[in-house]
């Protein structure tokens, strides 16, 4: 297997219902992706997409073939990837198991939404198609319901008092809105920043026991990677990022995975898989873009990617361990809670983070000094797909 | 290979109230809702059995935001159910007001009837889930 290393990222503004297309939000992220690489589109020899409701959002199918003839990547393979929210890290992957394999020596891989644009009813309804349509959907689950009743089993399960446990919820997002707000890129970029927990708290409540403010919002935006193999990447740039690890993993209805709630087993094994890829530990991470859909979230995928021992990722967050400047930096974007989460694309806005992050290109204020190593962590659905990688310095 | 409990009949058992699932007669554990291979060791080899509909709460939320069709329901409860049987199962709980669900609903004792979700246009005809009940 070939090193493969991400040389050029793009991205968009993540944000509120806008008026481009999405063909228009990728083109904008994969040309930005493409001339930081020094490369034409004709380059380009195939594009790995997660997209999973452009055919709601604006009727759109197949939109990985229009966006290819669209940026000047005529006639190459376009492909498209459909794992809810963990779609553009599947997309990355697979780009990254083909330039390994050596078929191909640069692709492109990312992903598009327009979630906001769908409206909260509507994009509500679509992404509870996430869960089982038939034996959890007639149940009126939604997304918010679902991390709601694993905050709660997490309280139960961890004996944590849930008064508790929502304060140190609220301290999530209240760090996650911190470095959103002096992300130029961020959905609630200029607001937030100084949120106090009671605000938190006393927010109108979704899915109890969960507000507002434990909830990401629905964003629209694109993310745009080009992956190269280690040949190319020395030709074409001074600071590559390998990816050194990768994971992937699935799982069943929620109720299925009764033997390891509120653990997501699927990001245990994904993780691993990563971590024994890369030849690396939990302890060898530096910054984490992990998978914040709702504050609980956070700690479970913390905790299950190694970096807390089960049920005390609430303490660490509290003492300031997930923050600059302590164990390991988690979500210096601010995370889908205040980066934002169109749906598709937010796996590769994840890595396009990293990237930026370990080339120390993010604004002073949440730049994680001398960060060398990263990780990104993507859970799609009720954890039916996660996705893990590793990224390192290449120089 | 035959499907041996379609969502279709497990769907007509449950609006006559009876819960079914699959044992598995290698490594007895029982499968629900319904699948080709055994949740625990993947064996093809189980029959259909009917369970008891009773169990106990292990988690629950009451939903504030519905999706779009079914903001009418809004707020309603819905829980997993360790059943007496052993595995877990989705439904909603009536007995309660859903404004006063709190952290004491775990543990609380409960048995199944059933509720009908007619379906909307995304979902290939009707649903129907359990409908849990305190069971004093």
């Amino acid at each position: 297997m070939r090193k493969v290393a991400v040389i050029g990222v793009g991205e968009t503004q993540f944000g509120a219902a806008q008026e481009n297309t999405e063909v228009e939000l990728f083109a904008e992220a994969a040309m930005d992706a493409i001339g930081e690489s020094n490369l034409k589109a004709k380059d380009i020899q195939a594009l790995f997409l997660g997209n999973v409701l452009g055919d709601f959002s604006e009727g759109q199918g197949m939109v990985q073939a229009f966006i290819a003839e669209n940026i000047g990547a005529h006639n190459i393979p376009a492909n498209k990837y459909e794992g809810a929210c963990a779609s553009g890290s599947m997309a990355v992957r697979d780009a990254f198991m083909w330039v390994a394999s050596g078929f191909y020596d640069i692709v492109l891989a990312g992903g598009v939404e327009r979630a906001a644009t769908m409206g909260t009813a509507l994009a509500t309804r679509t992404f509870a198609m996430f869960s089982d349509s038939r034996y959890e959907y007639p149940s009126g689950l939604t997304f918010p319901g679902l991390f709601a009743i694993l905050t709660h089993l997490y309280s139960a399960h961890y004996g944590i008092p849930l008064e508790k446990l929502r304060e140190q919820l609220a301290k999530v997002s209240i760090q996650s809105y911190k470095h959103g707000s002096i992300n130029p890129k961020a959905h609630f970029y200029g607001k937030y920043g100084g949120l106090a927990v009671d605000k938190v708290l006393g927010g109108f409540v979704v899915a109890s026991p969960l507000t507002l403010h434990d909830c990401c919002p629905f964003s629209d935006g694109a993310a745009a990677l080009v992956l190269a193999s280690e040949e190319m990447a020395k030709k074409l740039t001074d600071k590559p990022v390998y990816i050194t690890g990768i994971g992937q993993a699935s799982s069943g209805p929620l109720v299925n995975q009764q033997d390891y709630l509120p653990r997501i087993r699927a990001r245990e094994i994904s993780s691993e898989q990563a971590y024994k890829m890369a030849g690396l530990t939990p302890d060898d991470i530096d910054v984490c873009e992990l998978h914040d859909c709702f504050s609980t979230a956070s700690l479970i995928a913390a905790e299950s990617l190694g970096f807390f021992e089960f049920g005390t990722s609430g303490d660490a967050w509290e003492k300031g361990e997930a923050d600059i400047g302590g164990k390991v930096a988690i979500n210096p974007s601010g995370g889908l809670k205040a980066k934002g989460h169109p749906i598709g694309a937010t796996g590769a806005g994840q890595v396009y983070e990293t990237v930026k992050q370990l080339r120390g290109e993010v604004e002073p204020e949440r730049q994680v000094e001398g960060a060398k190593t990263g990780m990104t962590d993507t859970l799609g659905g009720n954890g039916g797909t996660i996705c893990n990688t590793i990224l390192q310095r290449g120089w | 290979m035959e499907y041996k409990l379609t969502f279709k009949d497990f769907n007509e058992a449950l609006k006559q109230n009876k819960l079914l699932g699959l044992k598995c007669q290698d490594c007895s554990a029982i499968t629900v809702p319904p699948k080709m291979a055994c949740r625990s060791c993947t064996s093809t080899n189980m029959e259909i059995v009917q369970l008891e509909g009773k169990g106990k709460i292990k988690t629950f939320t009451t939903i504030f935001v519905a999706a779009e069709g079914r903001e009418g329901e809004a707020p309603y409860v819905v829980v997993l159910v360790e059943l007496d049987e052993g595995p877990w199962v989705m439904g909603n709980l009536i007995s309660i007001d859903p404004d006063e669900a709190t952290m004491e609903l775990i543990g609380k004792k409960v048995r199944m009837g059933h509720k009908v979700f007619p379906g909307d246009k995304y979902s290939a005809g009707e649903g129907v889930r359990p409908l849990f009940s305190f069971d004093v």
